[in-house]
């Protein structure tokens, strides 16, 4: 379980985060959803360390990340995978070589166990196979997919995941959410996912959190979501005539 | 404005210097960048260092108005140039533009791709990582370059020499072996280290702080090579200045 109290994230003049507190529970779909601006993606980099918050503490199962030191926070960091939006893939390395890094760097098996555990993770993500070639030969989709694999890799405890299905089409980013999802329940995992598909969000959000100008605006369900009577959330989920259609029939 | 940079910049060196979660791996990085910095600018330097020779040989002739001055100062001239200035200084403003640049827009590249975010995730020293192997691949490779543009600046002073009837054979290899100050050449190792540190450490950390997308990159690597350039002069004075 990830608990974060008061988070407050500045850049210059702009208060990004407006003291932001929840919790974020195991083996489950966490969403972290708000429009563009709203601070989602910075407060995920604020949960993983990548931003200083000013103010507030992120505290993963009962350890103060946030107060950590450098060397500290790399145990914690070994529990974690990201998959980032653009992939964040290694354009040097191949499939095999990017899922293999943090093996690599961080334990002492032999080669022939990381390749086990490299083919395995590709495996997962269907794309037994595409060991040796190189990013730039992969489709958007697959990049994902392998983003997860790596992330998988090191059988994190905490899964992060940022804008998953952003510039994918909506067949292959079902796909991306159902095996986000079956991951999370497979491994227990403390999985949270930065979006603002509203796919994702009726798909896998199980809980939701919705941020607006850097505040926590609603929390909830995505059984809940489609009966609140929050005026800003229904602006932002049923903005289009599909969605609000949909909402009519629940 | 300019202490704060200086600052981050001292700050990202000491993240350099932390010790690597993996030898074996940071050694494979070190020959990687040393095949990338080393080999693949040996062609460069050679061609540039020929016609370095070539040229102080010319313009040191055509300056030779007085019978009284032996020709043989000509190869004296062509060989402490090369060994002093021309060869670490030359050599390392080409490598600021060829390396330095090619540094900068990776380690750029790979900030606004967030791949050093992955590797910050990972719980890997990112600074050490990526930086790391390319200062040691350079101040290790540059020297190795310096002492082959010497050697390549006095053939090509030799040539141009003895081709163009400015001096003679003879002539130029007595002044060549006349009077060698061998503390000059430790001045050249000197220079070629200190050159190799500032072309890699000043481009890295452009690229490192890049902000942006694209067109941030390449004003990173433009602003990497620009940077370089006047701390390699700056350096080469004070060097001067100290050790002669």
């Amino acid at each position: 379980m990830i608990k974060i109290h008061d988070i407050n994230k500045t850049f210059g003049d702009n208060h990004v985060l407006r003291g932001i507190s929840t919790e974020f529970r195991d083996g489950v779909c966490n969403l972290i959803i708000g429009g563009s601006g709203s601070g989602k993606t910075t407060l995920l980099k604020c949960m993983v360390g990548l931003h200083e918050p000013e103010i507030g503490s992120v505290i993963y199962d009962g350890r103060d990340f946030t107060r950590m030191k450098f060397e500290e926070r790399i145990d914690i960091r070994k529990e974690i995978g990201m998959l980032f939006q653009g992939s964040a893939l290694f354009d040097s390395m191949t499939v095999e070589e990017n899922i293999m890094f943090p093996l690599n760097m961080f334990t002492e098996q032999h080669r022939k166990e990381k390749l086990e555990r490299v083919n395995f993770c590709l495996e997962r993500v269907n794309l037994e196979g595409k060991n040796k070639l190189l990013p730039a030969e992969l489709s958007g989709g697959m990049k994902k997919r392998v983003g997860i694999a790596r992330s998988i890799a090191m059988n994190p405890k905490y899964l992060f995941v940022d804008e998953p299905n952003s510039g994918l089409d909506p067949k292959t980013a079902i796909v991306i959410d159902e095996l986000i999802q079956e991951i999370t329940e497979e491994y227990n995992t403390t999985t949270i996912v930065v979006t603002h598909d509203m796919n994702s969000v009726m798909g896998i959000g199980e809980k939701i959190i919705f941020l607006h100008q850097g505040e926590k605006w609603w929390e909830g369900s995505n059984k809940e979501i489609a009966h609140t009577d929050n005026k800003e959330l229904n602006d932002f989920v049923f903005a289009s005539k599909f969605m609000e259609a949909a909402k009519a029939k629940l | 404005m300019i202490f704060h940079s200086l600052g981050k910049y001292i700050l990202l060196l000491k993240a350099v210097f932390r010790r690597p979660e993996k030898w074996n791996i940071y050694r494979r990085e070190i020959f990687k960048e040393m095949d990338s910095i080393g080999v693949g600018s040996l062609g460069i330097i050679a061609i540039i260092s020929v016609f370095l020779g070539a040229v102080t040989t010319v313009q040191t002739a055509f300056q030779l108005v007085s019978d009284l001055i032996p020709k043989s100062v000509i190869g004296s001239i062509v060989r402490d140039s090369s060994i002093l200035e021309l060869s670490p200084t030359i050599s390392a403003i080409v490598l600021a533009g060829k390396v330095g640049s090619s540094v900068a827009s990776q380690i750029g590249t790979m900030r606004v791709t967030e791949q050093i975010d992955a590797l910050e995730i990972m719980g890997i020293n990112s600074p050490g990582y990526l930086i790391l192997p390319k200062i040691i691949g350079a101040v290790t490779t540059i020297p190795l370059l310096v002492i082959i543009s010497i050697g390549l600046s006095i053939a090509g002073g030799y040539l141009a020499g003895t081709a163009s009837g400015a001096t003679t054979s003879q002539d130029f290899i007595t002044g060549l072996t006349t009077d060698f100050i061998p503390f000059t050449f430790t001045v050249s190792m000197v220079k070629a280290v200190i050159f190799a540190f500032i072309i890699t450490s000043v481009s890295a950390y452009q690229g490192f702080y890049t902000d942006g997308g694209a067109l941030e990159v390449g004003q990173s690597s433009t602003r990497a090579v620009v940077i370089s350039c006047i701390m390699i002069l700056f350096a080469d004075y004070v060097i001067a200045q100290v050790l002669l």
